[in-house]
């Protein structure tokens, strides 16, 4: 289809700015005034309804059906949380507002810092960050504090990480100025415990770890784990993104863990909008609380609500203003719609991870033969060994089916891996049409391997040619140069990184 | 009862458990030790229906006073700007609000082309070669820089000016030590940066980062600022709003390496401080220490045009702990928005909104001066839609004093400024009309000095 630039004339428009007479002339001074016009679209408004609806119909989401997608919690959001954070009371609240004209935000930004204390069974929250990946750095920028208040911050430079864990753990360590000490998975998919004892010492900042892991398991030897860091003065942080898995059943602090980021966009609900916002508030013990990024929300004594920002203590901010505050619009009304039953949230995820594990593994090689948590990752490495099928060919055949491939080729120590996280917003006819699609592919991989070698055969695409899109980067529309489909493109750029 | 978030009937949980094997759900969690389980019902307040939480969160929102019940002049950072129809009814459709990350390229063509289309959008505004898919805010795009500056240039010094946003400021100094940089710090004069002092700190930095226009709503001399920092082969890095860019010249027409800015003003609501998005946009030769997602074009097996995630070789998902940055979750339906505005605005509507908001300032300037009897802050200095005023007395008092009659006049520079407790920064937008500028300067003259 067309770009939006390709249904542009000049001289059509979609805006009308008010002009006012009698008023003085606009002037910027000759040096700094704008010398080309930016080629933005030129549409009607209808035109730009039109372009975007048939956009919107070259995409899958949540809302269009199942999205297995594992490690992302595809769980379907619901509409009502649109309609409240479009109330003109949130949506058109400035965030320089004075302190009394905004006690509704702020007793809802409190209150959804005291269910998440609650959550996580933990002291303080901070709801600053903007996503998991910053509430990672925000909570590894409070270990190098925690530390430098002891004096201990140029000992304390490592922070351990298990080889299934997500790629922004270590890449978080490295933005906080911390060293990657990698630890190996044991036979049952826990953590070897015999590798990170030969691996923990006085050098030690802090684990970090995901539990349950990106396997979908929950580690065996928690209680065990929490003894080797605390015992060697190291503290410990919870990756929040699966605890859709654990609600009201198990919690972080319980856990022995200090400090928490929460992926408010998975485990509490938000539309994931094609890529964000997420919002990634952190949880920690009291003794971390002095250090948590300002403004913190607080209620005072005469039972107000406030911003405080007189904490000497503090690493900083992280982004703007108290945090991405319609994020928590959503994340608020969704816990306030569960209170305690939270826990069957997580159950039924749980559960249906389960069912449909049961339903694939003989179809396809589970590395870990465990009850999984709520996901699983399983392997196509008996269809590539014996059709040449891989998990990529079955994923782009599962969208024939009309699903969303889970996620592929992740976690790293799983060959062809397919992690697949149903989560608890599905019937059960949508979790059997999954398995028997499944199921079905296994088969075909045997009868017919070229009808998923060149799938999908129903999308408004067909594969396509990642390779060719690095190796010639096209990154944005070239107007009257822009080379045809197909064409040998130039290159942009061709520097490679250097000192990282 | 089944939750109704949930579907599984008690027919299904008990075939679902014959078919795992177990015969309940607490066997499902048998990894789980004991010492670890929590052993009560978590302590919270019991579920609400949807009826009864639209009653009470209708119920909070009503104890804001926002831009609808209050005439604002508030700016510093965050506009109010008009977001028309269409950026909600585009934002509402379902299969663009309700998708992830499109790492399945052949099902989500839709969100592709548009972050293309936006990258496209950002790169025209900013007159910059490569733009991602968009950072947090306009404060953390503005650490990214200097992280791009660092590894670009081996420097370890970035160099800022006072003029530049606090919070932005601040976030920059939060992320520093990790990335192992110093902050250094240039003090305005009269409003503005001089460009020479600034060449001097320039000296061995990796980043030279300013704001156009500045926080106090002055023009920057930006094209000296820029060659300054080039000078010194520092990175210039322009922090930039971009409804100011159909008037004012594009950060890559004067020798900028990067501009970022905080995207809010077009197409978002204000939403009490997020979710927005921050732009980052850079020269060519930075594409490969870019942070972030970043579409480009390719062709599908059959030879049709169609777009994908590329250069992922620099993320965290395949680069680890050697990535350009963690970021994995942006905000991509926030971008999205920004297109739409874009779209709708159109180059003819970007230059109309930026002037009829220079006309609208320069008539509220005069106002307060004129009728308010208030004293400009740098009365030397060319604005854009935002500029400062002293109001004789404590600003946080005038702005107390105004909103009880109903006019919150600005943000209390003092909160940010040694020296400025007296000083309010007035910003306008064209939602505000002649007459509720007049009205401003009445309820000023009754409460400043």
């Amino acid at each position: 289809m067309k770009l939006i630039y390709e249904r542009s004339q000049p001289g059509r428009r979609a805006s009308a700015i008010p002009r006012y007479e009698g008023l003085p002339e606009p002037e910027v001074p000759e040096a700094l005034r704008r010398r080309e016009p930016p080629r933005l679209p030129e549409v009607p408004e209808f035109e730009l309804v039109r372009h975007f609806t048939e956009l919107s119909t070259r995409n899958f989401g949540v809302d269009t059906g199942f999205y297995p997608l594992g490690s992302c919690t595809m769980k379907y959001n619901p509409r009502v949380h649109e309609r409240l954070v479009a109330l003109p009371g949130f949506a058109s609240l400035h965030p320089l507002q004075e302190e009394d004209g905004a006690q509704g935000a702020l007793e809802l930004m409190w209150r959804l810092q005291e269910i998440l204390a609650e959550v996580t069974g933990l002291d303080a929250v901070s709801l600053q960050p903007a996503a998991g990946s910053q509430g990672e750095l925000t909570g590894l920028m409070l270990v190098r504090a925690f530390f430098a208040d002891r004096g201990e911050a140029e000992q304390r430079r490592k922070v351990v990480i298990p080889d299934s864990a997500h790629g922004t753990n270590p890449a978080s360590v490295t933005m906080a100025g911390f060293e990657v000490t990698p630890v190996a998975t044991d036979a049952r998919g826990n953590v070897d415990l015999d590798d990170l004892r030969a691996k923990v010492d006085e050098h030690t900042a802090a684990l970090m770890l995901t539990n349950p892991s990106t396997l979908g398991l929950f580690d065996e030897n928690i209680v065990e784990i929490e003894r080797i860091f605390h015992g060697a003065g190291a503290l410990m942080y919870y990756d929040g993104a699966n605890l859709n898995a654990v609600c009201g059943i198990s919690r972080p602090g319980d856990m022995g863990f200090d400090i928490v980021h929460i992926n408010l966009h998975k485990t509490f609900s938000q539309p994931h909008g094609g890529g964000g916002p997420g919002g990634g508030p952190i949880a920690v013990r009291g003794m971390l609380e002095r250090f948590l990024p300002v403004p913190a929300v607080v209620r005072r004594e005469d039972g107000s609500f406030g911003l405080d920002y007189d904490r000497p203590h503090t690493i900083g901010r992280v982004r703007g203003f108290a945090g991405p505050f319609g994020v928590f619009v959503r994340a608020y009304a969704f816990m306030r719609a569960y209170g305690p039953r939270l826990r069957e949230m997580s159950e039924t995820a749980v559960l249906n991870a389960n069912y449909l594990l049961a339903r694939l593994k003989e179809a396809y090689e589970l590395p870990f033969d465990r009850l999984c948590m709520h996901e699983f990752v399983l392997s196509a490495r008996n269809l590539k060994r014996e059709h040449g099928i891989t998990a990529l060919d079955v994923a782009k055949r599962l969208m024939d089916y009309g699903f969303h491939p889970p996620t592929i080729y992740f976690p790293l120590i799983v060959p062809e891996a397919l992690m697949i996280e149903p989560t608890e917003t599905e019937t059960k006819e949508t979790l059997d049409a999954f398995c028997d699609a499944m199921l079905a592919i296994a088969r075909e991989a045997a009868e017919s391997p070229e009808l998923l070698k060149e799938a999908p055969h129903t999308r408004p695409v067909k594969r396509l040619d990642e390779v060719r899109a690095a190796k010639h980067p096209i990154v944005k529309y070239g107007f009257d140069a822009h080379p045809e489909p197909g064409s040998e493109a130039r290159p942009v750029a061709t520097e490679a990184p250097r000192g990282s | 009862m089944t939750h109704p978030y949930l579907a599984l009937t008690d027919a299904d949980r008990e075939a679902m458990l014959r078919t795992i094997g177990v015969a309940s759900i607490e066997e499902l969690f048998r990894d789980v030790p004991a010492e670890v389980r929590l052993d009560r019902e978590l302590a919270l307040e019991p579920p609400l229906s949807e009826q009864e939480l639209s009653a009470h969160l209708a119920e909070l929102a009503a104890r804001n006073v926002d831009t609808t019940r209050e005439l604002s002049f508030l700016g510093a950072g965050i506009y109010d700007h008009y977001v028309p129809a269409v950026v909600d009814a585009v934002l509402q459709r379902g299969e663009l609000l309700t998708a992830y990350t499109p790492y399945q390229p052949e099902m989500s063509q839709g969100v592709l082309q548009a972050i293309f289309e936006y990258q496209t959008a950002i790169c025209e505004l900013t007159g910059m070669d490569v733009s991602n898919a968009s950072g947090y805010d306009g404060t953390t795009v503005t650490a990214d820089a200097c992280y791009i500056a660092k590894h670009a240039t081996g420097r370890t010094r970035v160099v800022v000016t006072e003029a530049t946003s606090p919070q932005v400021r601040q976030v920059v100094k939060t992320y520093a030590p990790g990335f192992g940089l110093e902050v250094v710090e240039v003090p305005h004069r009269s409003g503005t940066t001089d460009p020479d002092e600034l060449r001097a700190a320039a000296e061995g930095a990796a980043a030279v980062i300013f704001q156009q226009p500045n926080v106090f709503g002055c023009l920057e001399p930006a094209p000296e600022l820029a060659a300054a920092a080039n000078d010194a082969e520092a990175l210039p890095v322009a922090h930039v709003d971009p409804l100011s860019l159909g008037v004012l010249e594009a950060p890559g027409r004067y020798g900028a390496a990067i501009a970022v800015g905080e995207g809010q003003a077009a197409g978002n609501f204000p939403s009490y401080g997020g979710p927005h998005y921050g732009f980052l946009a850079a020269r060519r030769e930075f594409i490969r220490r870019m942070p972030g997602r970043i579409v480009g074009e390719t062709v599908d097996a059959a030879g049709e045009r169609g777009y994908v995630l590329t250069l992922q070789t620099r993320e965290q998902h395949i680069r680890r702990e050697k990535a350009t940055s963690n970021i994995t979750t942006n905000q991509t339906l926030l971008a999205l928005g920004g297109l739409v505005y874009l779209t709708w605005l159109g180059p003819q509507g970007l230059r109309e909104l930026g002037e009829t908001c220079l006309s609208l300032a320069a008539y509220a300037r005069q106002r307060l001066v004129e009728r308010a009897g208030l004293e400009l802050l740098f009365p030397e200095r060319a604005t854009f839609k935002e500029f400062a005023v002293r109001v004789g007395r404590n600003a946080r008092e005038v702005v107390r004093a105004a909103r009880a009659h109903g006019v919150h006049p600005g943000y209390a520079l003092g909160r940010d400024y040694e020296g400025m407790d007296d000083v309010l920064l007035v910003a306008v937008t064209e939602k505000r009309t002649p007459a509720e500028i007049d009205r401003l300067a009445d309820v000023l003259a009754e409460v400043a000095r």
